[in-house]
């Protein structure tokens, strides 16, 4: 392809290069992480830098430290020597799926929920005085104090058939966390188009359903997708915490602390499930990038909320 | 290891997520019959599922729940499911619990009966190094004692009441899930449960030789052997319904013979006991789980008065403890001597006669515990 003619406004990178660099870029990333790693524990101070009796660098011990190669070796042996044992990189990416799966439950049901606040929010004055401050103090209760209330009433709802399981409770409370970037950001967002389009909407005799679907929408986008990542980047945490918190099985949660248990004896094996964390938590944001990608025609710029 | 969460910070929640009301609550838990006439009955155990409670997940794998017409949901508990809040709050038939801990519920309103001591004796340890001079409570003063807090501290301060110290002069570190900050000399003298932390100390490689730690490089001190030993693993149950709850006195007896045969089981067959609970799902590696088994059995075998008879003159002791026990920050566990109906011998009692009928031998008389090899990791 060759560009003949008027000299483009931007010039357009090219795609297959710029590519590649960011791969390279993000290789080189990893690779000085795992070069300071090595490098402190080769050269930092045995009992880590203490500052005014707090640890501010942790210790170069391969208890606490485990070398990076210990942890790679480690992720392809088996996670126990029983015979029916997983290779602990399969386990925990098994365990990182199912996480994955109740946060991604938990992000949609946030979704949901957040843009359906938003949009009463915006319709009625009342409501958004009424209800934005109740959606900010949802947020100040702790984890640890709002999980076992979650599974107490879980535990009770039986309607017919359907009766309550106990990952829904890690996904309620991920979305829980899920929908207040949502709210906050979708209510911004429908809020955002100048009083002169909302007028011209007027002058049609546009519909509310119209206005929104034509103006409030399209303008929301850019405010929603950074909103959307955060409740994605809110609901993995969520989930994982909440594992913990109610004890869940078969989640990278509960591995976490499963396996910290066995720290002792096997510092390399704890930092398994914690790598399978982060693969999730990049996995959850390339997801929304992706949806980012399919709505572009809408990103204008986007918003810093 | 053990649940390690507050209380207060619960019941505070509960009074603001009313607000929030989710409603959909509805049904009475539990023991209605299912079609095929099996009792539903849910058990809250304090912590992830493991050796600790090999007796009942035996129970269910070898149909003794069943075989007493029982269906039953063994229910792990995360950080924050203090099981006899689950308990009481109805979420749960039975649950099991420490007994300080739930000495501190009872006095906080809960209303709950310790209906079979399980665990006859206490399973703490508090280790330091061989050469810190830590040999007994009486060294306590002034050094830096680990402990998970949660409840799981009272021994402590207990058994140091009992010798007269000052439990303000102990700066008391936290723990966390494995015993790094013991063996990178955080703590002097870290907790321990002998089924569990002091084998992990076990299978850990002393970077000093490369070869794993042996016994002779800690001192043990074990609470058993103190004033401030406590009762742990109790099975405890609604006292409400066990007051006026036929039905439920009927299946809290069957609960029990049934426990006590997968109890026996597990004595009798460590290595399947242990095979059990890694198929429920306990992560342990397979010679820390054996490890577990054996230890927990030490702790209920023998038991001359019956598995989960509870001792009087034990429960003494461990209300007595409760009540003379001052944190380093001066707080008390309990103030005043508990109800009556904390606990009772009624259902334990009714559950080993029948079984005694039958011919079961509920003592463990001939209980050996064997011997076990930890290996590195526990693996």
């Amino acid at each position: 392809m060759t560009d003949i003619g008027e000299p483009q406004p931007r010039k357009k990178p090219q795609r297959g290069s710029s590519r590649v660099r960011m791969g390279v870029y993000g290789v080189a990333g990893i690779l000085l992480l795992v070069a300071v790693w090595e490098l402190y524990k080769w050269l930092g101070p045995t009992g880590g830098v203490v500052l005014w009796g707090t640890r501010v660098l942790p210790r170069t011990s391969d208890l606490a430290m485990p070398h990076v190669w210990d942890m790679i070796v480690r992720m392809a042996e088996p996670v126990t020597r029983a015979a029916s044992a997983n290779p602990l990189w399969l386990q925990v990416a098994l365990a990182a799926l199912v996480t994955l799966g109740i946060a991604a439950v938990g992000w949609l049901v946030g979704i949901v929920v957040g843009i359906g606040l938003a949009l009463v929010m915006q319709r009625w004055r009342l409501a958004e005085s009424a209800v934005l401050p109740w959606v900010i103090l949802s947020q100040t209760i702790p984890l640890i104090a709002f999980a076992p209330v979650v599974r107490s009433w879980g535990s009770r709802i039986e309607i017919g058939a359907f009766a309550w399981q106990d990952w829904m409770s890690v996904a309620l409370i991920a979305s829980y966390l899920a929908f207040f970037p949502v709210a906050v950001g979708a209510l911004r967002g429908l809020q955002s188009p100048d009083t002169i389009h909302t007028e011209l909407m007027h002058s049609y005799a546009a519909s509310w359903w119209t206005t929104m679907r034509k103006l409030r929408f399209p303008a929301a986008v850019p405010y929603l997708l950074p909103a959307l990542r955060l409740a994605a980047a809110n609901a993995v945490i969520g989930a994982v915490v909440a594992e913990v918190s109610t004890g869940l099985q078969g989640g990278i949660g509960r591995l976490i602390i499963q396996y910290a248990g066995q720290a002792s004896g096997d510092p390399a094996k704890a930092w398994g499930p914690m790598f399978g964390a982060i693969a999730l938590g990049l996995v959850a944001a390339g997801s929304v990038a992706l949806l980012g990608v399919i709505l572009s025609k809408y990103r204008r710029a986007e918003a810093t909320t | 290891m053990t649940q390690r969460r507050g209380r207060l910070t619960t019941i505070a929640a509960l009074g603001i997520a009313a607000a929030l009301a989710l409603s959909a609550c509805s049904g009475t838990p539990s023991t209605e019959d299912d079609g095929d006439e099996l009792t539903s009955v849910k058990l809250q155990l304090q912590w992830l599922p493991q050796a600790q409670f090999a007796g009942y997940f035996a129970a269910q794998d070898q149909g003794f729940f069943e075989e007493e017409g029982l269906t039953v949901e063994i229910i792990p508990s995360g950080g924050d499911i203090v099981p006899q809040d689950a308990l009481s709050n109805g979420d749960v038939d039975y649950a099991i619990a420490w007994v300080p801990k739930v000495l501190g519920s009872i006095e906080a309103g809960a209303n709950v009966t310790d209906i079979a001591q399980i665990f006859q004796r206490s399973g703490t340890l508090q280790v330091s190094w061989a050469d810190s001079g830590i040999d007994s409570v009486a060294d306590f003063e002034g050094r830096k004692i680990g402990s998970w807090g949660f409840g799981n501290e009272w021994e402590i301060f207990a058994a140091m009441a009992a010798e007269g110290l000052d439990s303000s002069t102990v700066e008391i570190i936290t723990q966390d899930f494995n015993m790094n900050a013991f063996l990178q000399g955080d703590i002097d003298a870290a907790q321990a449960m002998t089924y569990n932390e002091y084998a992990q100390l076990l299978e850990a490689i002393n970077p000093d030789t490369g070869e794993l730690y042996t016994a002779a490089d800690f001192n043990v001190i074990s609470y058993e052997d103190t004033v401030g030993a406590m009762l742990q693993d109790a099975i405890w149950a609604d006292t409400e319904r066990l007051n006026s709850d036929a039905a439920y006195q009927e299946t809290t007896v069957k609960f029990l013979k049934a426990v006590i045969k997968g109890w026996i089981f597990a004595a009798e067959n460590p290595q399947a006991a242990a095979d059990i609970t890694v198929a429920a799902g306990s992560g342990w590696g397979p010679s820390h789980e054996l490890w577990m088994t054996n230890e927990t059995n030490k702790l209920i075998w023998p038991a001359p008065q019956g598995i989960g008879f509870i001792d009087k003159a034990a429960w003494d002791k461990t209300v007595a403890g409760a009540l003379s026990a001052v944190n380093e920050s001066g707080a008390r566990l309990i103030t005043t001597q508990p109800p009556a109906s904390a606990y009772t011998n009624d259902y334990i009692q009714k559950a080993l006669d029948e079984l005694g009928a039958e011919g079961v031998d509920v003592t463990g008389a001939n209980f050996r515990p064997i011997s076990v090899t930890l290996l590195e990791g526990g693996n």
